[in-house]
């Protein structure tokens, strides 16, 4: 079946079984391999990415349902240019190792930071403890998380 | 405090200052925006996807697999099983702790008629997308016997039934310790304490599962496969000898890895069958391994239980240390089995002045999944027996638990001090260097030790504040060698191919900065560091024991010293004066006194890629002493952990940021492991927490403050 949605500022027609997941729509339909499954059963938190706003599990989440939704993966966050605000604090706090729980980190956070650029350590952990990293021990992306709140204030 | 051997160049000036420098990793650029290129982001036209058929019985005889149903099924290509292989099953072979008497319990690549474990590969379902080959792999019927399961030690050790009939025992091996005269220590000792401890079943889990992509090129007899990590040029070793092939048939590539910690990477079943599966279809193979799967299929680690007895004198000078322990091996002994035993009995006296040791570890085969190395193979285990120990022990004596340790604690004055010899190998290891009391003065005070000693066991607010404190000594830098090469490239600019693995760990970044460093190079004068994969090198041995930056890094600065002599030479006979005379500048020309100077490009021809080994079979010993404060909660249990400082003397660092990261990471790993993770196995071999939502790995809640220095 066809499935009409917007990625990344881009409208898209995907073609996809009714059983294929988000996940896996983004992944092979379109190539959008920054987009990680970790698990594949909503635990892990790697293929998290926005879908109208809110950080939703492509796992978890038939392509099918992304119909006339705006989805924004890890690479509609940046540009070929630059890391994005949030991204380089990312890389300033090395606040990741082997990459694999990386952008739903990044995706996760993007959309906490963009409802509440005030999060403080404790909101931040609660929120991001959906998201597992092995590599970390997270206390560096609680940091970078902090860091990165003033790119979110005002105006954005 | 003295480092581990980098090797020294002759000429080496440090006009660069990588080294020690907290630089911004070369790999986040790529990972942070998802650029990164995991095993399964690989594209190719015509791709076969696979899926695996596996036991869902403990232990039984395969009296039939049926594939029919399975290839009914529109897209689904084929069921291979082990009549597909051949009469003769190929084995896998251990690679680390190698004897005849343990290759009786080997892996072999596909159950053929009996399997011994719960997730033990039994077909292989090819198809033309994942889901079909899932579909595919359902509708397999498997007819499988079922026998007596072995759940435990205890009835692996009756032996009223026995993994492999052939062998007559369901123990391999005892590993023994030896140093002194324990028997005699222990006689007439003043004080003597015995105990038992054990650390359940757990492993790494990493966040990527395994994955592979294989191709076969049946008109050049070349196969590549994608997806290694960790040892590729072993992998390359044994699949050769499997698929009956020259190891120059065969490529191994790696690629981003999503985290090893040790059990990712070692040869595992499925490292024969997808390239078997594309050679026998002539089409690329791809196989993903899901999460559930990963739970049964990968190595797990630890479950082991010990029987510690200690000797002291009144005043807490240790006499000596006996005891044995047992290691639940699994079903079967993979690659690096061993080692977790061989370290539980060669470090169990850490880095303390023990002068009679005789401990025994033996290992215990039970139908579950395999174990291998990970993390801190064994030592985590011996660390905890052995300090649990020790504190129990000042506590009858009536001693400081941490006066305890010092009085015991080795001094630099000792080094190097020899540990027991591990039998049957003859084994031998030292402690090299370093203050140990340094570590622990400095860690009890950064926790607060003796201010906070009025909270030990008080109950405050509902909770029991407690403070453990621990030392130990790790080794690393395992040999025999490593391999690296350095090729001047045409721009001039230096690529850097290194034997080393990357698992996530930040090689790029760090071989970058010694090879900077050591070419006294700026880092952007180097096109990239390439590592792992069989084509950059005549032979690797790759990432595991802590072994990249000491042999890595070590053959790196051998490189460097000889890539510049050539460039120097090179320079020297295009401008006409003596090669000594020749300066490199800024990594970008090469100059003479009189100011003639020559692009490094320009002498790109006439400069041989610099391609040698650091060899050392000596492993390098960091230490370090940890402490925590925690609270438990008397009525549910909670242990919050309120603090944890650890102190460690690594040697030489490369990059402070990453350093920090290793160790925080690692400290929030062993968290996991002593107070959330279990793999939890029934009577019947069945695994319990086999999801991520059964099985409790840290979250970003619960260990909120590590501090490491």
């Amino acid at each position: 079946m066809k499935i009409h949605t917007e990625v990344n500022g881009d409208a898209v027609e995907i073609e996809a079984e009714p059983r294929t997941t988000l996940a896996d729509a983004l992944r092979h339909a379109l190539g959008l391999t920054g987009t990680h499954l970790g698990c594949e059963h909503g635990v892990c938190g790697a293929c998290t990415v926005i879908v109208d706003g809110r950080a939703v599990r492509s796992c978890l989440m038939l392509a099918v349902q992304a119909e006339g939704a705006r989805v924004v993966t890890v690479e509609g966050l940046s540009d070929d240019e630059a890391l994005s605000p949030l991204q380089a604090s990312f890389r300033k706090h090395h606040a990741l190792q082997c990459g694999f729980c990386t952008p739903g980190m990044i995706t996760t956070a993007h959309a906490l930071l963009s409802d509440e650029p005030d999060a403080d350590a404790d909101r931040i952990r609660d929120v991001l403890s959906g998201n597992l990293c092995r590599c970390t021990g997270y206390i560096n992306i609680v940091e970078a998380v902090l860091d990165a709140r003033a790119a979110y204030r005002g105006g954005d | 405090m003295p480092g581990p051997p980098i090797a020294v160049a002759t000429d080496m000036r440090i006009t660069n200052t990588y080294i020690g420098s907290p630089i911004e990793r070369i790999e986040d650029l790529r990972f942070l925006r998802g650029k990164g290129e995991y095993v399964d982001d690989l594209k190719r036209d015509g791709l076969l996807h696979a899926s695996f058929v596996r036991s869902s019985v403990a232990h039984g005889i395969i009296r039939a697999i049926d594939g029919a149903a399975a290839l009914d099924l529109p897209g689904v290509h084929s069921v291979i099983t082990a009549a597909d292989i051949g009469d003769v099953i190929p084995m896998i072979p251990l690679r680390q702790e190698p004897l005849p008497a343990l290759r009786r319990f080997e892996q072999p690549v596909i159950a053929s008629d009996r399997v011994r474990y719960v997730g033990e590969a039994v077909a292989v379902v090819l198809a033309d997308s994942p889901a079909l080959a899932e579909d595919g792999a359902d509708l397999v019927r498997l007819d499988i016997d079922p026998l007596p399961v072995i759940a435990d030690r205890a009835s692996s050790a009756r032996e009223e039934t026995l993994l492999f009939d052939e062998n007559g025992t369901n123990s391999p091996i005892t590993l023994t310790a030896v140093l002194g005269d324990a028997d005699a220590a222990f006689r007439d000792a003043p004080y003597v304490r015995r105990e038992s401890f054990s650390v359940q079943r757990y492993t790494a889990v990493t966040m990527e599962a395994r994955g592979l992509l294989a191709e076969w090129d049946a008109d050049s007899g070349r196969m590549t496969v994608s997806g290694a990590v960790k040892v590729p040029f072993a992998i390359r070793r044994v699949l050769a000898a499997q698929m009956g092939l020259d190891e120059a048939q065969i490529d191994i590539l790696e690629n981003d890895a999503g985290g090893g910690f040790g059990v990712r990477g070692e040869f595992y079943p499925e490292d024969f069958l997808i390239p078997f599966a594309a050679r026998l279809t002539g089409r690329s193979v791809k196989w993903i391994e899901d999460r559930r799967e990963h739970m049964t299929a990968s190595n797990h680690a630890r479950d082991a239980e010990c029987e510690l007895e200690i000797a002291c004198e009144r005043d807490g000078t240790i006499r000596g240390l006996r005891g044995r322990a047992v290691v639940d091996l699994g079903a079967y002994m993979r690659t690096n089995a061993v080692t977790p035993a061989r370290n539980i009995v060669q470090v169990a006296s850490g880095p303390y002045r023990i002068p009679n040791v005789h401990i025994e570890a033996a290992l215990q085969m039970t139908n579950k999944t395999p174990v291998g190395t990970y993390r801190g193979p064994g030592r985590f285990e011996t660390d905890f027996f052995r300090e649990r120990l020790f504190d129990m022990a000042a506590g009858d004596l009536g001693i400081d638990r941490v006066a305890f340790r010092r009085r015991n604690l080795l001094t630099s004055d000792e080094m190097p001090y020899s540990l027991p010899t591990v039998l049957p190998y003859d084994m031998n290891t030292e402690c090299d260097s370093g203050e140990y009391s340094i570590t622990l003065d400095r860690c009890l005070e950064m926790i607060g030790w003796d201010a906070k000693a009025d909270l030990q066991g008080q109950l405050i607010d509902g909770r029991y504040h407690g403070f453990g404190v621990g030392c130990y000594i790790e080794g690393g830098a395992s040999g025999p060698r490593e391999h690296v090469r350095l090729a001047l490239e045409d721009d001039g600019r230096v690529a850097v191919y290194v034997g080393s693995s990357a698992v996530g760990q930040g090689l790029e970044t760090v071989h970058g900065q010694i090879a900077a460093d050591a070419l006294e190079f700026p880092m952007d004068r180097l096109t990239g560091v390439f590592h792992g994969s069989t084509t950059y090198l005549k032979e690797g041995f790759g990432t595991y024991s802590s072994r990249s930056v000491v042999m890595g890094g070590s053959a790196l600065v051998l490189a460097a010293d000889d890539l510049r002599a050539s460039i120097r030479a090179a320079a020297a006979q295009r401008l006409g004066c003596a090669a000594d005379e020749v300066d490199i500048i800024d990594g970008e020309r090469a100059e003479t006194p009189a100011g003639a100077s020559v692009p490094l490009g320009e002498l790109a021809d006439a400069v041989p890629d610099a391609e040698t080994s650091f060899s050392s079979n000596k492993r390098t010993y960091s230490y370090g002493a940890h402490a925590a404060h925690v609270a438990v909660d008397p009525k549910t249990g909670h242990v919050a952990v309120l603090d944890y400082v650890a102190v460690e003397d690594v040697g030489r660092i490369i990059n402070p940021k990453t350093l920090h990261g290793q160790a925080i990471g690692a400290i929030v790993q062993g968290l996991g492991g002593t107070l959330l993770e279990h793999l939890v196995y029934d009577e019947g071999g069945q695994l319990l927490s086999g999801t991520l939502a059964d099985y409790l790995m840290p979250t970003m809640s619960d260990f909120p403050t590590i501090r490491v220095e």
